[in-house]
């Protein structure tokens, strides 16, 4: 999947000059910022003794946040321990129930999101607009993919799913009926229209009956269009009625509703001629009442409502595509919720994540579900190393080992790194010293050099270490180690000659490094030759 | 299972205990105290899941617990105990240059006992304001536990895998017992003794192993049984019915194991090593205890069988801590929940 370009968001440092180059430094939740003097031209600037400290808002409704993310984490865990060896069949119930779950752990959130109101009004309506767009995603969602109801049901729970999420309608009419006289409120056919959009015509129907009331000369046709809107079928998936008996009823009713319109049964009353086109489907008329729809799904479900409730699933994303295209604007461009719901209806699944992972929310960036163990292999050799390596300092200007009982217990996770096997194996050496097992210790110093384990800042001391045995009144080291030993002390001191000729270092430590390279060369020289007789000498 | 409901809190929970309730009451555990980690803010929180709160709750469940109060704590809390005290000691344990984190604490009143990632062991008593006692380089480790083994004796955990008693009525600063798991030298977390049999001590540590040990012989596990997935964090016997042993892991789990043994001695301590747990779906049938296929009890099994149960409904992230106390039994996730659950089989 290609990444999207999202241009970053600003912000502006006030307390900074404009135009001033700016230093900064990651800090463990925030960053220091500070001006510089340096200028892109001419003479470097003043500077200025000011940092700055940059830190998101104190996010107050994160609590209530991060109870939705692991609630609903925990959901999607248990999810995912549903049992492989069910049929589909009767994981369907478990899906649909764990789907509700979750919706409503979003809802519970939403409440008290607006509970806690507050000044930051703003920030809680995007909030709490966000979490209302992320129900509609999952409801849409369980209804297309979970519950994945037939042609029939189809259509009642998309129904269903607009009706949820436009509240608004019954708070309109909630305000209409209350009045003194609500056929003549000037909301009052919205709230009818509203209403047909929706499928709603029992409501539809007494809203009626109060025009009527006032209308007493057109009577008799608002009781025909009662009529029609009583009679229009509703599919019953629990009944003993089927699709296709349901199909030919409703077009039956479809083509009466037409005649009534050819007829002009309505003509003089312009609003229940209205009633009677949307009744047909009619684009034009559904396109022409935008604002009361509000959204394209809208407009794609009060559509398949009118011209085809048979809809299958396949079928749906025909419609959905061509919806969004009638109702949004040329100019408007879709927003990332319009493709995440175009995606859903298509059954693009690839394309309804790709859309669902940029929609922008503003988040604490405390995510409950990073994996907790990632680092921790790579950081325990890293402390591991580290640790080493400050053990070998610490030896060298103390000239002992401290936390000896650590190092004597490392048992097998010595082979976790070179470093520490040294260290190990260093520590072996010691040992052996102190037990006076000369000629092992010899062997494994040697080979601390030779297999490379040790690394080559260390050969001086391990050299320096030798001194004593290559001292001894008897000869430890035989002929061809004190040549490998001879063959170390010439790799490093012309690795060293490289770096000598520095004027770096003192003179001083200079002489004492020299002197130490004659020492050895001296020693291991009187030892080869030690070596030599003895090994050439043979006992009579 | 219905029995346990779970509350979103809003931080990670590192350590919960029930505020203990005498017995000549029979009342049951209603109050517990959590501890929170892993925020910028750590809080101290006394919850109440009893119902003798104002009836200001309409709809909040039966037992759900309601908060009572809270106290902001510095740094993560590693470990509670509840005793009478107003007292406050600070830099109880530290490294040369800055203070070291205060890992366990255990309290036998009026003596507070407290260990730490400095290695250090600290005596305090809740009437005296310094200190009482220190042993110094107690280990060179971490010391990850501690638990009181006698009125005078304690044991520790740390994290190079040994289980070592300290005496006190001894001068010197040195443990008079170290046990520990020969070959891998593997951190343990946690450590509790037997109620009744004090020579009984459990153990859990980074592997998720669950060993039980017997101090009065030898210096190598009594029997090894793999509990867990991943670290175990902590290990409890019920206090009034030790039969019953709880663990609960970084894997998410919270197991009830139980004896059923005809013979006096529990049958984890009847030696051995047992390398197969049946390994357990976590949508398991309600009541699903289902027995422990185990090598080691081969020979005689009329003598005792270990059953083993999943506490949690499903999977969570880790639980870092449980407390078990008569029938109530309360523990926090790194999910961020608490669950409690007020009818545990005992």
């Amino acid at each position: 999947m290609e990444e999207v370009d999202v241009e970053p968001t600003i912000t502006n440092i006030p307390a900074i000059s404009d135009g001033k180059h700016m230093g900064f430094a990651w800090g463990p939740g925030d960053i220091l910022v500070y001006e510089t003097r340096y200028k892109a031209s001419g003479a470097s600037g003043s500077g200025c003794s000011f940092i700055h400290e940059i830190r998101k808002d104190e996010d107050i409704y994160s609590p209530i946040l991060r109870k939705l993310f692991n609630e609903s984490h925990h959901i999607f865990v248990g999810l995912q321990t549903i049992r492989e060896d069910l049929p589909s069949k009767s994981k369907k119930p478990q899906f649909v129930s764990i789907s509700k779950n979750y919706r409503s752990v979003i809802r519970a959130c939403m409440e008290e999101l607006q509970q806690v109101a507050g000044n930051t009004f703003e920030n809680m309506l995007l909030l709490v607009s966000i979490l209302l767009a992320i129900e509609l995603i999952w409801n849409l969602c369980e209804v297309l993919f979970i519950d994945a109801a037939p042609a029939g049901s189809l259509l009642l729970h998309l129904l269903d799913w607009v009706r949820l999420h436009k509240a608004d309608v019954d708070e309109k009419a909630r305000e209409v009926l209350q009045s003194e006289s609500p056929a003549e409120h000037r909301d009052y056919w919205d709230v009818v229209v509203s209403y047909v959009l929706q499928g709603r015509l029992e409501e539809v129907r007494q809203m009626l009956v109060k025009q009527a009331n006032l209308q007493p000369a057109a009577r008799s046709m608002y009781k025909q269009m009662d009529t029609l809107l009583s009679k229009m079928p509703f599919y019953n998936p629990g009944g003993t009625q089927t699709l296709t008996e349901f199909d030919v009823k409703w077009r039956h009713w479809h083509e009466e509703v037409d005649r009534c319109l050819q007829d002009n049964s309505f003509a003089s009353n312009r609003h229940l001629e209205l009633i009677c086109k949307i009744l047909l489907g009619d684009e034009d008329t559904l396109l022409d009442h935008k604002e009361l729809l509000g959204t394209w799904y809208h407009f794609l479900v009060t559509r398949l409502l009118f011209c085809h409730p048979t809809v299958k699933l396949t079928e749906l994303h025909y419609y959905a595509q061509s919806c969004m295209t009638m109702f949004l604007d040329s100019r408007s461009v879709p927003e990332p919720l319009d493709n995440i719901l175009l995606a859903a209806f298509e059954f693009d699944i690839h394309q309804y994540c790709f859309h669902c992972e940029h929609v922008p929310i503003p988040s604490n960036g405390n995510k409950p579900f990073c994996p907790l163990n990632v680092c921790v292999m790579g950081s325990v050799v890293c402390l591991c190393v580290y640790l080493c390596f400050r053990f070998l300092q610490d030896y060298c200007a103390k000239g002992t080992f401290s936390d000896l009982d650590l190092i004597d217990n490392l048992g097998p996770a010595m082979l976790l790194s070179d470093r520490l096997t040294f260290l190990g194996k260093y520590r072996e050496f010691h040992k052996l010293y102190g037990e006076k097992r000369f000629r092992e210790a010899a062997k494994l110093l040697l080979s601390l050099m030779t297999a490379k384990i040790a690394p080559q800042s260390f050969w001086m001391t391990l050299l320096t270490d030798a001194l004593p045995l290559l001292e001894q009144k008897e000869v430890i080291f035989t002929a061809d180690q004190t040549y490998e030993l001879m063959f170390c002390l010439e790799e490093l001191t012309s690795s060293l000659n490289i770096t000598a000729s520095s004027t770096d270092r003192p003179m001083q430590e200079e002489d004492v490094e020299v002197t130490k390279v004659e020492l050895l060369r001296l020693a291991l020289a009187r030892n080869l030759a030690q070596a030599i007789v003895k090994e050439g000498t043979v006992e009579i | 299972m219905e029995s346990i409901n779970a509350k979103y809190v809003s931080q990670k929970i590192s350590k919960t205990k029930w505020r203990p309730v005498s017995h000549s009451d029979l009342q049951l555990p209603e109050i517990f105290a959590t501890g929170s980690w892993d925020n910028e803010d750590n809080r101290i929180s006394i919850w109440s899941i009893g119902s003798n709160l104002s009836t200001g709750m309409e709809d909040g469940f039966e037992g759900d617990p309601q908060l009572l109060c809270e106290h902001k704590h510095d740094g993560d809390v590693l470990d509670l105990q509840t005793i009478s005290v107003s007292q406050l000691w600070a830099r109880a344990h530290r490294y040369p240059c800055d203070n070291a984190p205060c890992t366990g604490v255990v309290c036998s009143s009026p003596e507070i006992v407290t260990v730490g990632e400095d290695g250090r062991i600290v005596v305090f008593r809740a009437d005296q304001e310094g200190v009482v006692r220190v042993i110094e380089n107690a280990d060179s480790s971490t010391i990850h536990a501690v638990t009181y083994l006698r009125t005078t004796e304690i044991l520790t955990v740390n994290s190079i895998g040994q289980l070592k008693l300290w005496d006190f009525r001894q001068q010197s600063n040195s443990p008079s017992q170290i046990l520990s798991l020969s070959g891998d030298r593997v951190p343990l977390h946690c450590v509790d003794r037997h109620p009744n049999q004090q020579h009984i001590v459990a153990t859990g540590g980074q592997d998720g192993m669950l060993c039980v040990w017997d101090v009065r012989q030898g210096n190598t596990p009594f029997s090894l049984m793999e509990a867990h997935t991943a670290e175990m964090w902590e290990v409890h016997f019920h206090p009034t019915n030790p039969d019953h042993l709880f663990t609960c892991s970084e894997d998410g789990s919270l197991l009830h194991w139980e004896t059923s043994s005809h013979s006096d001695m529990p049958s984890f301590l009847q030696g051995g090593r047992n390398s197969s747990m049946v390994s357990r779906s976590a949508m398991a049938p309600a009541g699903g205890k289902q027995p422990l296929i185990s090598a080691w009890l081969s020979g005689d099994s009329s003598k005792g069988r270990l059953e083993t149960t999943h506490m949690l409904p499903s999977q969570t992230l880790s639980v870092n801590s449980l407390d078990v106390l008569g029938p109530c039994l309360v523990c926090g996730t790194d999910g961020e929940a608490i669950f409690v659950n007020r009818q545990v089989p005992v």
